[in-house]
């Protein structure tokens, strides 16, 4: 920049433009709908966190990598919250953390996350547990070399896998239709 | 990080996608899963004036056999391809691939149609699509069009695909029950774009001999390359270690790799070679083994 006279500011993103035309989204978050006025571009992880508070859902990498933004779509579906737009969710079932505790009461994916100590710093654990629950939900007995296919796109910063796997590992057993049924965790 | 602002219109039906591409010529770009092309935004790599969703678009989300093809539509995700347990019977190039393109939550999402547009020069489907003789169905001004994927692929994110039109399925010949296929991947960590991979088909005569190969290798080039050369040395000869060996010696003479952090360019040259190598034995170890990959076996 030395000797250069000062330039004006392209005339690209930081220059003043028309507010951004704002599309009606409604979406079922956890039995809940959200309905807000957001612009196209608004991406699913910012609709749940900051739209609709709930702030369970992470954002990590914010490059599609990391998986702690994971939701469960329509029912089972798992996607990374930030490689989504809001507007793609109009209309459609969002699952979130925050749907996994009822009355209190944690579900078994995240007793067997307690239990097991799969989790260090908790970052990544939203992902990891909503991960698990559409693994869980397909696959009822993964094996272990599953589960760690199965968890591949989500990451732990606190490299704490062992303890994620068994986890998951005890989770399949309390989830089992054998296991004792306490409460309904759905 | 947000995309500049674009307007979106969604799809209901092929024929609302197409006329609303039309609509919006150059400023129009389908949105499929979304894998590639949201990350591209977020990056400010893409800037698309109008996004046309056509992840409503019911009637193009089938996997079905018909016509001798196996017919993937343009909402068909990755995983659809991964579950079906009768695509793990029969489609043994395909299933060695479905598993390994980058992660399984990626995978719920991103359709192969979407990655075959995408043309990235790593894409694991676009090799896929070139070793089993894909042909990718367009819809242009004029109607429909049938592209074989060798014309599909034009350069690093380009293909046949021209402003206001979309491509509605992926069509892979069914293979018969003296065809097996293999995949071989390498990469960083689970879920990383390859290193350098390669995909492999391999038919044979009822006397053993080689029929028809496909070979292409990815990570490897601009797109995607079929190995012709090593293709053609297959065809009518017994298959034996050393004539593998000799085909595998083609892939690094086509390949322009970059150098990057996964590799030097000596590195991936020889994986190339390596990884077709491997390809070909264990497409071969599968014909012996009489394992699905074929309707008739
Ligand atoms: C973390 C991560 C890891 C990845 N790893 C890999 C990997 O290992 N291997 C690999 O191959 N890919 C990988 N990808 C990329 C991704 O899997 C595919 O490129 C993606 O699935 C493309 O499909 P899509 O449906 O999401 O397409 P989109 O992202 O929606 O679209 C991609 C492009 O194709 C165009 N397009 C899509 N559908 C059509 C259509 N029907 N007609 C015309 N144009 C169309 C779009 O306009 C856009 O330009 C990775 C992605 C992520 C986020
Ligand atoms: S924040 Fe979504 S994948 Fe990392
Ligand atoms: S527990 Fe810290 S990132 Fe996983």
């Amino acid at each position: 920049m030395t000797g250069e006279t000062q330039r004006q500011l392209p005339d690209t993103d930081f220059a003043v433009v028309e507010a951004p035309t704002t599309l009606s989204v409604s979406v079922r978050i956890n039995g809940k709908v959200v309905t807000r006025d957001v612009e196209a571009r608004t991406l699913l992880v910012h609709f749940i966190r900051e739209e609709a508070g709930l702030t369970g859902t992470h954002v990590g990498c914010d490059s599609s990598s990391c998986g702690v933004c994971t939701v469960l779509i329509d029912g089972d579906v798992p996607v990374k919250s930030c490689t989504m737009f809001a507007v793609m969710a109009h209309g459609r079932d969002v699952r979130t953390v925050e749907s996994l505790a009822v009355g209190g009461k944690l579900h078994p994916i995240q007793q067997a996350f307690w239990d097991q100590h799969g989790l260090q710093c908790g970052y990544c654990t939203p992902g990891m547990m909503m991960t698990s629950l559409a693994l869980l939900g397909r696959n009822p007995s993964p094996s272990e070399h599953e589960i760690r296919e199965g968890l591949s796109g989500n990451l732990c910063r606190c490299t704490g896998y062992n303890n994620i796997v068994k986890a998951v590992q005890q989770a399949a057993e309390m989830m089992a239709p054998s296991a004792a049924p306490e409460v309904s965790h759905d | 990080m947000f995309p500049a602002s674009f307007e979106y219109v969604r799809a209901h039906s092929s024929d609302e996608a197409f006329s609303l591409l039309q609509q919006h010529g150059d400023e129009g770009r389908v949105l499929a899963g979304g894998q590639s092309l949201i990350p591209a935004m977020r990056y400010r790599l893409a800037r698309p004036g109008v996004l046309v969703d056509i992840n409503p678009i019911k009637e193009l989300d089938y996997l079905i056999e018909e016509g001798g093809f196996l017919r993937i539509g343009a909402t068909t995700r990755d995983a659809a391809l991964e579950f079906a347990p009768w695509i793990r019977e029969r489609y043994s190039l395909i299933t060695s691939v479905s598993g390994v393109v980058a992660d399984p939550i990626v995978r719920h999402m991103g359709t192969v149609v979407g990655s075959v547009c995408h043309n990235d020069p790593a894409g694991d489907w676009t090799a896929t699509a070139l070793a089993a003789r894909g042909v990718v169905v367009v819809r242009g001004r004029d109607g429909l069009r049938e592209v074989p994927i060798d014309e599909f692929l034009v350069d690093s994110y380009t293909t046949a695909v021209k402003e206001g039109e979309m491509a509605l399925e992926l069509k892979i010949p069914i293979p018969d029950g003296r065809t097996q296929g293999s995949y071989q991947k390498i990469e960083r960590k689970v879920g990383d774009y390859a290193t350098c991979a390669a995909a492999v088909q391999l038919s044979l005569n009822p006397d053993g001999t080689i029929r028809q190969a496909g070979i292409a290798i990815t990570a490897a080039g601009p797109i995607a390359l079929r190995v012709v050369e090593a293709e053609a040395m297959l065809i009518g000869q017994l298959p034996t270690p050393a004539l593998f060996q000799a085909a595998a010696a083609e892939a690094p003479k086509i390949a322009t790799p970059n150098p990057d952090q996964r590799g030097s360019v000596a590195y991936k040259k020889d994986m190339a070679r390596v990884l077709v190598g491997r390809g070909l034995k264990q497409a071969l170890q599968r014909l012996e083994a009489g394992q699905g990959g074929g309707v008739s076996a």
